[in-house]
């Protein structure tokens, strides 16, 4: 499929969970609590995006479909949107933007805090997803930075288990998930390593590194 | 027991004899509903109801009670899976017929009884009651049923009693839920005797003028109006009088978020949620919760000298 084909199609069904959502509002599909069930949903599909993204890497290493890094950066957008969406719901929907409440609450409730630590940590990385920020940033500074998208990860796999009742098993599902897509990579840097050390590296790979986490910038 | 007299009290009076085979009939309808095979409006041509008759009174300040569709489609009832849809989905598959439900523990009289012998004890009362959920949702529901006291007289609790438990129905043929460990099988739960006796404390046999539907605790359950939701154990089979206090299942599961008394209180928190507001199910603007649920003037004396932050 062509990029440009390719891409749109992607944007389109990230677009799906939030059309069912305004859809549902509108023509009450969503139950007898319709306002959790879209700050609830947009939460999940926050969290959905966040592993999809981060399925991007292992996807393509797995498969050797090249083409998936080159919609990664929209994807990390999404998670970015859904958070935003995420959050204004719960502001409005839940506190009525009750500043005093809100602080209150990011103060007292773990899972609370560590949803807001989230979406913090995540506003550098949207903020500089742009080619421009790359080359400003430089590479190297550029990946430093957007490896914190593993502990907006955790945080948000810890936001999930903190605000379950009693019934584990979703955040169980996506915790292992999680573990499984950090454990990949844990598990290639460990052999990179190995061969390393029993002299089998050849730096001359760098330029087609399959470990890459940097997008690949057009030429200038 | 069976003696070859009958006792005068084991004589049905006509209109009970009634009301329990509209009881079975509305029994059948209410699982027909739940399955999805008919719509919850009127079916049967019934010429009335179970509810018909009954005295009613209003204890929810005149606020309209929440839809039908509502109450009987977003339940806690984890019996059946931690959703609050999956009740409405699968509750229907409960076995309500024969249902026995035991008095027992220190009492002078234990007895099980069959729902026709309980349908006898008190005349049915429609009663409207605010309930509060713990997670932050509340309801206005019809209740039908009679003080839970008419049925702990007729065993004579002892001296010694000063708590009672209340035990859910176990079926794991019928109850996906209970195979996994979510919370501790089967579900339990316990108020102080005075609580238990207290009139507000409803036995409740029916909603909205019918049987209870199976997702609301068929054939029988607790209602607590002014405790959060989950001491109102649903689908009783078991009442036990004990010395001391029964330790209930989201005790077990959470003692530091689930005390003994659960009162409904907005100046104590959940440890990981604020109680101070909730939303009522068909609302948008959030409400502040009340005291005790807004039941203080009846209830508040139970506590008077208590810590309620501690005794939460
Ligand atoms: C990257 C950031 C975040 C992710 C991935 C995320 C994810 C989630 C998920 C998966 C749920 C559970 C949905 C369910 O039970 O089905 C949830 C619920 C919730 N989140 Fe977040 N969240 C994030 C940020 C935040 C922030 C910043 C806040 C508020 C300051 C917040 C407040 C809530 C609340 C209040 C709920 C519970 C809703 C309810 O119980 O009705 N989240 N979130």
């Amino acid at each position: 499929m062509p990029l440009a084909a390719l891409k749109a199609l992607t944007f389109l069904l990230c677009l799906l969970p939030l059309a069912w959502y305004g859809w549902g509002a509108w023509h009450d599909l969503l139950g007898a609590n319709p306002v959790e069930a879209v700050t609830r949903g947009l939460g999940i599909w926050t969290l959905n995006f966040l592993l999809i993204t981060l399925a991007v890497t292992p996807l393509r290493k797995l498969t050797g479909w090249y083409q998936a890094l080159r919609l990664r950066r929209m994807l990390g957008l999404f998670v970015f949107f859904y958070a935003t969406l995420h959050l204004t719901s719960y502001l409005w929907f839940d506190q009525f933007f009750d500043w005093g409440a809100i602080a209150r609450d990011i103060l007292k409730r773990p899972f609370i805090t560590v949803g807001m630590a989230a979406f913090v940590l995540l506003i550098p990385l949207a903020a500089t997803s742009s080619h421009f920020a790359i080359r400003q940033l430089g590479g190297r500074r550029w990946q430093a930075l957007h490896r914190t998208v593993y502990v907006i990860a955790i945080l948000a796999v810890l936001h999930y288990f903190w605000l379950v009742k009693a019934d584990l098993a979703a955040p169980l599902l996506y915790g292992g998930i999680l573990c499984g897509l950090l454990g990949l990579r844990v598990w290639w840097r460990e052999q990179e390593r190995r061969e390393q050390l029993a002299g089998k590296y050849q730096p001359k790979n760098i330029s087609r590194n399959s470990n890459r986490i940097i997008p690949i910038l057009p030429e200038r | 027991m069976k003696t070859s007299t009958p006792s005068p009290a084991e004589i049905t009076p006509p209109e009970v004899y009634a009301r329990r085979r509209e009881f079975l009939k509305t029994s059948i309808g209410a699982g027909l509903v739940a399955a999805g095979a008919v719509s919850p409006a009127p079916t049967f041509a019934a010429p009335r109801k179970f509810g018909d008759g009954a005295s009613q009174r209003d204890y929810a300040g005149g606020e309209a009670p929440t839809p039908l569709q509502h109450v009987t489609g977003y339940n806690n009832f984890y019996e059946f899976g931690t959703d609050k849809a999956d009740p409405a989905r699968l509750a229907h598959r409960l076995k309500t017929a024969p249902w026995q439900l035991s008095l027992e523990g220190l009492v002078k009289k234990p007895v099980t009884l069959g729902i026709e012998e309980i349908l006898q004890l008190a005349p049915l009362e429609e009663r409207i009651y605010r309930l509060r959920c713990v997670e932050g949702w509340s309801m206005v529901i019809p209740w039908l049923g009679f003080p839970l006291d008419a049925l702990l007289k007729r065993v004579e609790p002892l001296g010694s009693a000063k708590y009672v438990e209340f035990i859910s129905a176990v079926q794991p043929e019928t109850m996906p839920g209970v195979k996994g460990r979510v919370l501790d099988w089967p579900y339990v739960e316990g108020l102080r005797l005075d609580e238990a006796r207290h009139p507000l404390t409803l036995l409740a046999l029916g909603l909205y003028g019918e049987v209870l539907p199976k997702q609301n605790g068929a054939p029988l359950r607790l209602v607590v109006p002014w405790k959060y939701g989950f001491k109102s154990a649903k689908s009783l089979v078991a009442i036990r009088f004990t010395e001391h206090e029964p330790r209930s299942s989201w005790m077990k599961a959470a003692p530091r978020e689930y005390g003994f008394y659960s009162n409904v209180n907005p100046a104590v928190d959940h440890p990981r949620w604020s109680q101070a507001s909730e939303r009522r199910i068909g609302e948008f603007r959030k409400r502040p919760t009340l005291l005790f649920n807004g039941y203080g003037d009846e209830v508040a004396r139970l506590y008077s000298g208590m810590d309620l932050a501690k005794h939460f």
